[in-house]
């Protein structure tokens, strides 16, 4: 088989890769921020939930997970298609992993700033919204970051599933044209690319969310 | 659909299956992390090298190791290393990829644990006229090994975490003993389940013991004698 024509297959893989992330990734920052302000804030009932919830994803593998939801839910009655499975899966592993990142976050904007905002009188929203939040999240960032890489790197999983992404097409030409060394070779390059492509992109942000913030000394 | 009830007859009949395929796991994650401890080490060694040309080239591997997928590495080392005449079982090929990949991870934890020593200590070695190698075993180590001990263990939770992927390379670990019984007996609800609690059942264990090695270990070091 051709280079090129192995390079257009694996593209088509890729394609369904990004479409994974793109998908699992809001569901991730939704149950991170949701969870990780539960865990903070809500009253014993609801924090012992999200306690389960962020134990449990984080306790067990991700395939685990994923074959669980694809393979056991349907004993249940609910039948969901693997794409599905693969975006709940993958978002609620890395969401588990978030809110840590979220509550540490908020932990760390020193205590002065609660302390002040409370003498001035905002109220608990205001305070969350106006003052720590946009502090905390320029330290989310990063960790941040690296959870949307290791995404990246889990969705090599639905392959197993069936789902036809990028390991998926690896493995399928790897098994008929047996040029596997270009082939893995190519597939590694791609998913490297996409994490260096992410690394790039939070910098930016990074660099973005903390102006104003009077970070950085005499960098800024 | 009879499958909505949970079925003990089934799971005490699958249960020593599962713990029995429970020690491939475990044997896969204890060599998988001697091999990334070792490989971590020379990572971090590589990357304090005198030669800029091999601290730069140890950064972008490890870089590209951590920033791929570890299921496409264990194809990767599976399905290529044949061709240059190296065929390894699944096992092998299990533990050198998980050691790869969380060897990787641990450079920058052994790196950090390293450069966290005081430069007085490295100067009172020169001044002692040890060796490069007694400065690292009866200096720098001994000294750095309590502050990586958490991220260490925390690296090999997670390694043990990712042992399923070795289902994809026909490993008889938990989850392909697992996937073997759902299909036979086409009840998944039991295998699977049984599966996750042991997997949070040990990385619990293993959290609770990594934290006691870290209380117990002496603050002021050891001798590695």
């Amino acid at each position: 088989m051709e280079f090129g024509e192995i390079v257009s297959v694996l593209l088509q893989g890729a394609i369904v890769t990004i479409e994974i992330v793109a998908m699992a990734l809001p569901l991730a920052v939704l149950m991170a921020f949701s969870f990780g302000l539960i865990r903070l804030y809500a009253p014993a009932p609801f924090k012992q939930i999200a306690i389960v919830y962020i134990e449990f994803f984080r306790g067990t593998s991700a395939l685990i997970q994923l074959y669980w939801i694809y393979f056991v839910l349907p004993f249940f009655g609910i039948t969901i298609d693997a794409m599905t499975a693969a975006v709940v899966a993958l978002g609620l592993n890395i969401g588990a992993y978030g809110t840590e990142v979220v509550r540490g976050a908020i932990q760390s904007v020193p205590k002065g700033q609660y302390e002040a905002s409370i003498a001035l009188n905002f109220t608990a929203s205001q305070r969350l919204w106006r003052i720590i939040m946009p502090q905390a999240l320029v330290n989310m960032i990063p960790p941040f970051g690296n959870l949307a890489i290791e995404l990246v790197k889990a969705t090599s999983l639905v392959s197993l599933i069936t789902i036809g992404d990028l390991t998926f097409k690896a493995k399928m030409l790897a098994d008929t044209t047996l040029q596997v060394g270009e082939i893995f070779g190519v597939v590694l390059l791609f998913y490297f690319v996409m994490a260096q492509f992410l690394v790039f992109f939070i910098r930016r942000l990074e660099t973005h969310l903390s102006k104003g913030l009077g970070r950085g000394g005499l960098h800024s | 659909m009879n499958g909505f009830h949970w079925d003990w007859a089934f799971t005490w009949e699958v249960l020593p299956m599962i713990l029995s395929a429970a020690k491939v796991t475990l044997l896969a994650t204890l060599l998988g992390s001697i091999f990334a401890i070792v490989m971590g080490l020379v990572f971090a060694l590589l990357r304090r090298n005198n030669s800029r040309t091999l601290r730069i080239s140890t950064y972008w591997v490890v870089e590209f190791i951590r920033s791929t997928p570890l299921l496409v590495q264990i194809f990767f080392l599976y399905y290529v290393m044949p061709e240059f005449g190296i065929s390894m079982s699944p096992l092998a090929t299990g533990v050198f990829a998980l050691g790869l990949h969380y060897g990787a991870y641990l450079s920058e934890v052994f790196r950090s644990g390293i450069d966290g020593i005081e430069k007085g200590q490295w100067e009172a070695a020169r001044a002692l006229n040890l060796t490069i190698f007694d400065t690292y075993k009866d200096i720098v180590l001994p000294q750095a090994i309590r502050p990586m001990i958490p991220a260490t263990g925390n690296y090999i939770i997670a390694m043990f975490k990712e042992t399923p992927q070795l289902s994809a390379i026909t490993l008889l670990e938990m989850l392909q003993m697992a996937k073997i019984i759902g299909s036979e007996n086409f009840r998944y609800l039991e295998p699977f389940t049984l599966v996750g609690i042991l997997y949070l059942v040990f990385s619990l264990l293993a959290a609770y013991g990594i934290h006691q090695v870290e209380r117990r270990f002496p603050k002021e070091g050891f001798s590695l004698k």
